[in-house]
């Protein structure tokens, strides 16, 4: 990996870098789209556009699991609740000037943070690494579920333990609810015994 | 440049089976509903056994003005039709149709995540549509879609997944390489809860309550006119075929037949399919539609377990057979 290094100049202009430096400036500008406009669902929408760029990245990067899974659990599932939520709760068409809550500076330094300790964390550690698009293919479902249950199964089981978590947690708190009420009054507590 | 031929030739077949197998669907449901509920007209375009009954409808549909309402958001009101259509092109361009690698538009590693994730995105339209037009029955139509995902998604996954488990692998051609005749009676109840989640996928009947015509009009449609509701009809026959093609994949072994396999096996896949898709249709003719909590009902006390019990039954097996 460390010797490929030495033969490509950084960014060197084969078709799938151009690819992959255009789509990751469409993906960035989708991504400023999304907190810079003022449509609730428009924002929704151009955060498909930035999570479904960032799949065609991963798969530019060889790593065709992570990109199908990277639709499926967050242009499929995420986003479709995403706007679910709104269409429930306040979704107009046309701009939404009250959904801007005044904390744009503290949520750009936020972000810019973020942002700064990502990009510096992924570009020392990968900064010398070349794919070898000719070799066999790295990110294969193959390849990837081998090295996650053999070297990551135990941060894979810290997760799983959490997502559980997570969940019993949101149950509890939607249940709390109906316990208030049902103290409020007898009928309602009767009312929740038959269900 | 053979290879670019090669690809370019696959594409043009794909999408010429794009274009020509959803209205093959969309003529047999004309016809099999005439003949099922007894309708007349449907029966009368053209003389013999109303056979320009779906050419007289496309041309109605692309005669009609193409109407954008005045509240609407414009472009993304247009852009939906798109939406709900194209997942469907991509995902049947991974569907084997029958043995090697010459019979499938391109070979995908991780196929059948692939399907469903592109698949899924075609709800996108559906939520586009419904928000877009600037109608509270719409609206109300891409609530219910969505909801219904809510439903639907876990369920088809997990039937999937035991697919996948059984094969040891998530490519397509990988797991009709991998069948046996015996998985059928093995999978069968994942075959059942896949086909039944698809069902509520493609919003058909039982579970069409986001169209649900006599309730809110047609749903997240209601608005459309033209050639672009014709393209939500379209993107409904092609998602029939879709899921008619990968239940046969998944679950019933594709190209696999009691005879012929190798020269005729893309025969024995379109039969399959066109089967399931002969019971979508009578589905739709014989059932009553359900609510929209029926449907969450169904899924998640019933779906949903079935699917888990599939899963480890797979794996029982699976264990037990090596």
């Amino acid at each position: 990996m460390n010797l490929a290094a030495t033969t490509q100049g950084f960014l060197s202009p084969t078709g799938v870098e151009i690819a992959f430096i255009l789509v990751g400036l469409v993906t960035l500008g989708a991504a400023v789209m999304t907190v810079t406009t003022r449509q609730l669902v428009h924002a929704a929408l151009w955060l498909v556009v930035a999570l479904g760029g960032l799949a065609v990245e991963y798969l530019l990067l060889t790593a065709e699991f992570i990109a199908w899974v990277q639709v499926l659990i967050y242009l499929g599932s995420v986003v479709v609740l995403l706007l679910f939520g709104l269409m429930l709760t306040k979704a107009p068409i046309g701009r939404s000037p009250d959904a801007d809550s005044g904390n744009r500076p503290v949520a750009l330094a936020v972000a810019g943070t973020a942002a700064a300790a990502l990009v510096w964390v992924v570009v020392d550690a990968f900064r010398t690494s070349w794919i070898d698009l000719d070799g066999p293919a790295q990110g294969s479902t193959d390849t990837v579920g081998a090295i996650l249950f053999r070297h990551w199964v135990l941060p894979f089981e810290a997760l799983s333990v959490l997502l559980l978590a997570a969940l019993v947690g949101a149950i509890v708190l939607s249940r709390k609810h109906a316990k208030g009420s049902e103290t409020g009054s007898a009928t309602d507590s009767d009312s929740e015994g038959e269900r | 440049m053979n290879d670019a031929l090669d690809v370019a030739f696959r594409l043009l077949l794909v999408f010429a089976a794009f274009i020509a197998l959803p209205l093959v669907i969309g003529q047999a449901e004309h016809k099999v509903m005439a003949h099922m509920q007894g309708r007349l007209g449907p029966m009368y375009a053209g003389g013999f056994h109303g056979w320009a009954q779906l050419v007289a409808d496309g041309v109605k549909f692309a005669q009609k003005e193409d109407v954008v309402p005045a509240n609407a958001d414009r472009r993304i009101f247009q852009l939906a039709p798109a939406v709900a259509l194209l997942p469907y092109l991509l995902v049947l361009v991974a569907i084997p149709i029958g043995p090697g690698e010459g019979a499938v538009g391109q070979v995908v590693d991780a196929g059948i995540f692939f399907v469903m994730a592109v698949m899924g995105v075609g709800v996108l339209g559906s939520l586009m549509a419904g928000w877009a037009s600037a109608n509270k029955f719409s609206l109300l139509g891409g609530l219910r879609t969505a909801a219904q995902l809510l439903a639907y998604e876990l369920p088809m996954l997990l039937a999937a997944a035991s697919v996948a488990m059984a094969a040891g692998t998530v490519s397509l051609t990988g797991i009709l390489d991998a069948f046996e005749w015996w998985w059928l009676p093995w999978q069968i109840v994942g075959a059942i809860v896949f086909f039944v989640a698809g069902l509520a996928e493609l919003q058909r009947p039982p579970f069409d309550m986001p169209v649900a015509d006599s309730e809110i009009i047609f749903g997240a449609y209601t608005e459309y006119t033209g050639l672009r509701f014709a393209l939500f009809l379209l993107a409904e026959y092609a998602g029939i075929v879709v899921l008619c093609g990968l239940t046969t994949v998944l679950f019933l072994g594709g190209w696999h037949g009691p005879m012929g396999d190798d020269g005729l096996g893309w025969v024995w896949t379109l039969l399959k399919t066109a089967v399931l898709a002969f019971i979508i249709i009578w589905l739709r003719v014989s059932y009553p539609r359900m609510r929209e909590d029926q449907l969450q009902k169904l899924a998640w006390t019933t779906l949903v377990p079935l699917a888990l019990a599939q899963i480890a039954l797979t794996g029982v097996v699976k264990v037990v057979i090596q």
